[in-house]
């Protein structure tokens, strides 16, 4: 099923052409009517006449979260007040806060985004959905509810807290589909199986749509055998919105609506352009937002852009999974390394856990990376040669993942840090 | 002949090769007050193994695993050898022709004699040739 077959299935050079449009009007829009997109375009010498094709977007500047947090709280925005039915706020975790303004046509924006979305997951008329993502000034409470309530689903507002609640309305009102957080919803697991619930066998729930923190693909895999039901991925950030793009049922990357958004994906580093398939940062343009428009907004997530026809037939590119975060990139020896990618190599290694700390120093001219990691008990042998071919196992499989060699050290179970909310696995020496 | 009762449990200990490793696997079994008899260390880039004959092997390996070792038990076999020229060749002859291998192996001296720890590919195999041929052997009771 498809929200809207003419757009999500119109063909790749047609929805290009779209884009382009869309984005030139964005940018005369900007350039006449907004001091700071006028100043910022001036400074970096471009006039919206460069603007030629799609190609040419990559002469227009960036923009930073910083230009959200400097122009607090609503310096920025293209709308007036009395245009405005919404604020959202974002906590202020890494320094003040980020306000978001939205239009009507803004919620209509977000709202339609989200309806084609968690059509694509397969729901529709006839759902139950319990929204348990936190309602308020956070966009996840209120967007997914929107988003649900347009394509005809029953919404059940239960916000975030009190789970035997959550667990006991999902039973009694026969809910078919939730959306919260991955790591929320296997705490619901978990407080079901004490209640005596089973959420496979006691409850409806067929469909999870998770998002606002990263997850893994193993967390997917174990979350839909667990409760026997299919989890999907969704994608935003209140700077576009708020929960915007999900995948479809081949569950092979989320599908970012062409006529909304232009997507691309750039080298931290050096802001070029990368090629579909590249990992990268996630950089986006929000084409018709009213209130708050992104030109070029530096999302900070490192993903791939995937351009090929998807096989739900929807014409508009994929991202994959977010694999972690700029602010995270190591740079060794010239090569970006993530420590995502390290977690992600690590749990595909029976031998070791998933605990592990990155080491970072010069020798010489040169940069080494090292990776301590704990073994699993179960794989200790009292023979030399076996732990050193755990290690050389390990060492092998990170260089082929990361394509720098690193050094590896074995350590005992429980030996290595443990962290509490954001882990801090990376040492890096080169700054002392 | 029962060859389990050759069957000794050696502990083997996973140590980071830092400073304070083997004074920390020590001061635990002696407060638990249990006696080692021989021990050896393996050493490699970064890490070391270190195995341990002791008198109450089970108390030994709970104590070390609670305060965070990763320990695990190992099969290993005690040959008394005599502590005279040759008497490491008489049991290595055996093995040898027996086409056992030895994994690893460290000795002791003590009061009575010399003793080989052995860790061997096929143990079974191995008490079953040793004892045959006179070698004698250490059962596991002697070390508790």
């Amino acid at each position: 099923m498809k929200w809207d077959p003419r757009i999500e299935e119109m063909p790749a050079e047609q929805l290009a052409e779209l884009q382009y449009k869309r984005m030139k009007t964005l940018v005369y829009r900007l350039y006449s009517f907004s001091d700071f997109y006028h100043r910022r375009m001036k400074e970096n010498r471009v006039h919206p006449d460069d603007i030629r094709s799609l190609d040419d977007v990559t002469k227009l500047p960036f923009m930073y979260k910083s230009d959200l947090r400097d122009n607090y709280p609503d310096k920025i925005f293209t709308a007036s007040q009395d245009e405005l039915v919404r604020y959202h706020v974002s906590s202020g975790t890494t320094g003040k806060p980020t306000v978001v303004g939205y239009t009507q046509n803004d919620l209509e924006l977000w709202t339609t985004s989200l309806a084609r979305g968690l059509t694509a997951c397969g729901l529709g008329r006839g759902d139950v959905m319990q929204v348990s993502y936190g309602y308020g000034l956070f966009t996840g409470g209120l967007g997914l509810h929107y988003g649900a309530e347009r394509i005809g689903a029953t919404v059940v507002p239960t916000s975030v807290g009190n789970t035997e609640r959550q667990i006991e309305l999902m039973q009694d009102l026969r809910v078919t589909a939730i959306a919260c957080t991955p790591s929320y919803m296997v705490h619901m697991g978990e407080v079901a199986e004490k209640m005596g619930v089973s959420i496979e066998k006691d409850t409806n729930l067929k469909t999870a749509v998770l998002g606002a923190e990263p997850w893994s693909e193993q967390m997917r895999t174990h979350i839909q055998n667990e409760m026997g039901i299919r989890a999907y991925n969704i994608f935003g950030t209140s700077e576009i919105s708020g929960p915007m793009f999900c995948d479809c049922a081949e569950q092979n990357g989320i599908h970012i609506w062409g006529d909304m958004a232009y997507t691309e994906i750039i080298d931290p580093e050096t802001g070029e352009q990368l090629q579909p398939g590249e990992k990268g940062e996630l950089v986006m343009t929000i084409l018709q937002k009213e209130a708050l428009p992104m030109i070029r907004y530096r999302i900070g997530d490192i993903t791939s852009l995937d351009t090929s026809l998807c096989a739900c037939g929807r014409t508009h590119p994929r991202i994959d999974r977010l694999q972690g975060r700029v602010d995270d990139m190591l740079i060794i020896r010239g090569i970006n390394v993530f420590p995502s990618q390290v977690e992600h190599a690590l749990l595909g290694i029976p031998e070791v856990s998933g605990h592990f700390m990155i080491i970072v120093d010069k020798k010489g001219a040169l940069d080494e990376m090292l990776v301590q990691v704990e073994m699993n008990p179960g794989a200790f042998s009292d023979k030399v040669q076996d732990i050193m071919e755990i290690r050389t196992k390990v060492s092998h499989i990170l260089r082929n993942s990361l394509n720098i060699s690193v050094g590896v050290e074995l350590a005992a179970p429980g030996t290595l840090p443990r962290f509490e909310g954001k882990a801090k696995r990376v040492i890096d020496r080169r700054l002392n | 002949m029962e060859t389990d009762d050759y069957i000794i449990k050696q502990i083997s200990v996973f140590s980071e090769n830092k400073p304070g490793r083997l004074a920390a696997i020590a001061k635990a079994l002696q407060d638990e007050k249990i006696n080692i008899f021989a021990f050896s260390i393996a050493e490699a880039k970064g890490f070391g193994v270190v195995r341990l004959l002791v008198d109450k092997p089970e108390p030994a390996l709970k104590k070390l695993a609670d305060i965070g070792f990763m320990v695990s038990f190992t099969d290993v076999i005690a040959v008394r050898m005599k502590d005279e020229p040759g008497g490491l060749f008489d049991i290595a002859k055996i093995l040898g022709e027996s086409e056992i291998n030895i994994e690893y192996s460290y000795a002791y001296s003590g009061k009575e004699a010399a003793v080989l720890i052995l860790r061997v590919d096929r143990i079974k195999e191995a008490i079953e040739k040793m004892t045959g041929r006179g070698a004698d052997l250490l059962k596991a009771e002697m070390f508790l």
